[in-house]
């Protein structure tokens, strides 16, 4: 018994040193996502305030789109937005959350679901109780919302890659698509949209699309499927990986073995800056994303909008987002409405230096 | 009688040659599908980008010859791994080396930490090791705190992966030495045979006067020093560190210890069958794509291989155990 207690007592010491040897960062860590899911920044609203819910704590992109709500809720209102970053990235975990924001009568929640439809019962409570509810990110389905916003419509971005691959290429020739997973929602309706693109389009009928492989965004994985496309396609000109693990992992490849394949895709910049330039020594001459911090600004107005009765959520309407210029309900093909942000975002060797430290 | 034995006869008598056959024949079938494959720079990129798979094989080879498993590795991998990258991303530990050594050092904690909750706490090592895959795992999430480290952000670190010393790029020079190291430990010193002793008879063992729990813990510390090293190697060889990196890949270490013929009960397995198992889980993993197999389908094919090599050792096996009891009746 003795030992046992002795042993036990052993490894919690050794596991307290170990994790006080892996540098101070992590006590802000876990302070914070200790303190999330409980009452952290109750703006003491009970009535008003603007409210927005993340996927899950613990990912750099969320915490920008964060940074860009709160920004424009403070221009607007003075006030501080109530950020919430549920401890998992699940719906349950929202579900609690946005309970919680009912209950301090909050004027608006923007939230992006971990489930399209998981929420609706609790949502719909929300709307019942006077809380205006927009999406951005990633949507729930159409009865759970007034509007979602979308940081770039299918379309955009598969005609985007699209122009990009005519453009690297010089207007002919083959190209691959490196993508996640061969069930990830994202990946294939954006592969579609760019099929879709193919055909309806004469200017792209010189391009042949070879091979769509599945790196799993797997960094092993995508490694493999990137030097069998290179080995299985001499004449491969072009790869295009709309998946961040994978435009990496691709990139890595092609530039160690000085490849002329080119690549470009959708990829985080502080991943993907070492890779990025206009010289045969860099694999990847552009590629795009987002902005998270723009999808939170978007997402702020679009709530300060709905709270205001400027719009109501309904197609058709139009709305002034403040220095973002204008932007229109449209119809989102689910049976709801979207506010579009825009085309994707370019990164290219003119702005990687500076956006590679925000994200 | 028995000095004029077939070639067959011996083939059948050693699973590290019947292994070897898969090996050659699965390489051969290759071969004829796409002629790039058996070319020196892929050979050299597939074993790159299988040497953490095949350093950390050694280990788990250790632990499963205790009748022992560990499925905690990747997230030791992952928090090592996590943790080098960051020091290097915040500028704190620049040198090569000294990276390498700290990998080691956090694996070497991670293992201990192991180690000692499964000889002294008597813990079952599947429960006490689950507990620590998420444990290691949520660690490794802490200690990035939000952030990646990509290869901007690497330095010099990377480019370890790059270079190479009289041809052999460095990562394929570790998993040569650890190997090396590892085959002369295990057959030839008293550590190695301790091993396979307290493996095969436990109490047998320990009424010679061997203390199995040391030998238990130390499994499980060279586990961890393996899975940390692997860790730097991950980094510099995909030059990035993510929390979630080599998520899940225990099952593949695990897998080529079985494809090699390591006995998931203990005692049983060596080191030159560990190294046939890495090799045909890497072959594996590297082919698929090049033979044109469908996407969706290479993760069904690649079980289906598996599952066909894991047959195949067990009846080399049992046709090994009949001959050996013919012996014993003429």
């Amino acid at each position: 018994m003795r030992k046992k207690l002795l042993s036990m007592l052993m490894c919690m010491c050794l596991t307290a040193a170990l994790l006080a040897g892996c540098g101070s960062k992590e006590d802000t860590t876990a302070s914070k996502s200790a303190d999330t899911e409980t009452a952290e920044e109750t703006t003491e609203a009970s009535n008003g305030g603007y409210a927005l819910v993340t996927k899950a704590a613990g990912n750099p992109y969320n915490e920008k789109m964060a940074e860009g709500f709160s920004d424009v809720i403070k221009e607007l209102t003075g006030t501080d937005a109530i950020i919430k970053h549920p401890q998992a990235a699940t719906a349950d975990a929202q579900i609690e959350v946005i309970n919680s924001l009912i209950s301090q009568g909050v004027s608006s929640i923007c939230i992006a679901a971990n489930d399209e439809n998981a929420l609706q019962a609790v949502l719909e409570d929300a709307m019942n109780a006077g809380i205006k509810v927009s999406c951005l990110d990633s949507k729930t389905n159409s009865d759970s919302r007034m509007t979602f916003v979308n940081q770039a419509g299918t379309k955009e971005i598969g005609t985007t890659l699209m122009e990009a691959i005519l453009d690297i290429t010089g207007g002919e020739g083959q190209f691959a698509i490196l993508s996640a997973t061969s069930q990830a929602t994202n990946q294939n309706a954006w592969i579609d949209a760019m099929k879709e693109a193919m055909e309806t389009d004469d200017k792209y009928s010189k391009l042949e699309l070879v091979e769509v492989a599945y790196g799993d965004d797997e960094p092993q994985k995508s490694t493999d499927q990137t030097q069998a496309l290179l080995s299985n396609y001499p004449d491969l000109k072009v790869i295009c990986a709309p998946t961040t693990v994978g435009i990496a992992a691709a990139a890595k490849v092609l530039q160690d073995q000085k490849s002329k394949v080119k690549l470009t895709g959708l990829g985080l910049p502080s991943e993907m800056a070492e890779y990025i330039g206009d010289d045969d020594a860099h694999s990847c001459p552009y590629m795009y994303l987002w902005n998270p911090i723009d999808v939170g600004r978007l997402g702020a107005y679009v709530s300060s909008a709905l709270v205001n009765g400027e719009i109501t959520g309904a197609a058709g309407e139009s709305f002034t987002a403040g220095d973002m210029g204008d932007y229109e309900v449209v119809d989102a093909g689910d049976g709801g409405t979207e506010v579009i942000l825009g085309a994707p975002f370019k990164f290219d060797p003119s702005n990687i230096e500076e956006w590679k430290t925000v994200y | 009688m028995k000095d004029k034995k077939s070639i067959l006869g011996k083939i059948t008598a050693s699973r590290e040659a019947s292994l070897m056959i898969v090996l050659i024949i699965l390489c051969f079938v290759i071969q004829m599908r796409n002629s790039s494959f058996l070319t020196p720079s892929s050979i050299g990129e597939m074993l790159k980008n299988n040497a953490v798979i095949m350093v950390m094989t050694l280990g788990m080879l250790n632990v499963l010859l205790l009748g022992g498993i560990d499925i905690s590795i990747a997230s030791t991998l992952a928090l090592s791994g996590m943790s080098v990258g960051m020091l290097i991303k915040r500028g704190i530990v620049t040198n090569t080396f000294l990276c390498f050594m700290i990998a080691i050092l956090i694996g070497a904690v991670c293992g201990a930490i192991v180690g000692l909750t499964i000889s002294k706490g008597r813990v079952l090592p599947i429960i006490a090791t689950m507990g620590f895959m998420y444990i290691f795992r949520g660690a490794a999430y802490m200690v990035s705190s939000d952030e990646w480290a990509g290869a901007d952000a690497l330095g010099s670190f990377k480019d370890f992966a790059l270079n190479s010393v009289l041809g052999i790029n460095n990562i394929i020079w570790i998993v040569i030495v650890c190997y090396a190291i590892f085959f002369i430990v295990m057959k030839w010193t008293k550590v190695g045979r301790m091993v396979y002793a307290v493996g095969s008879n436990r109490e047998a063992t320990m009424i010679s006067g061997i203390r199995a729990d040391r030998v238990e813990f130390f499994v499980y510390l060279i586990m961890g020093i393996l899975s940390g090293l692997a860790g730097a190697m991950a980094v510099t060889v995909y030059a990035s560190a993510q929390p979630n990196m080599m998520y899940a890949k225990e099952m593949d270490v695990i897998a080529a210890c079985v494809i090699g013929g390591v006995s998931t009960t203990g005692g049983r397995g060596s080191v030159g069958g560990a190294l046939i198992g890495a090799l045909i889980i890497a072959i594996i993993a590297k082919a698929l794509p090049l033979v044109g197999i469908d996407a969706i389908a290479q993760n069904t094919v690649k079980g289906l291989i598996i599952l066909v090599v894991i047959v195949l050792n067990v009846v080399t096996q049992r046709t090994m155990d009949k001959n050996v009891l013919k012996g014993r009746e003429m």
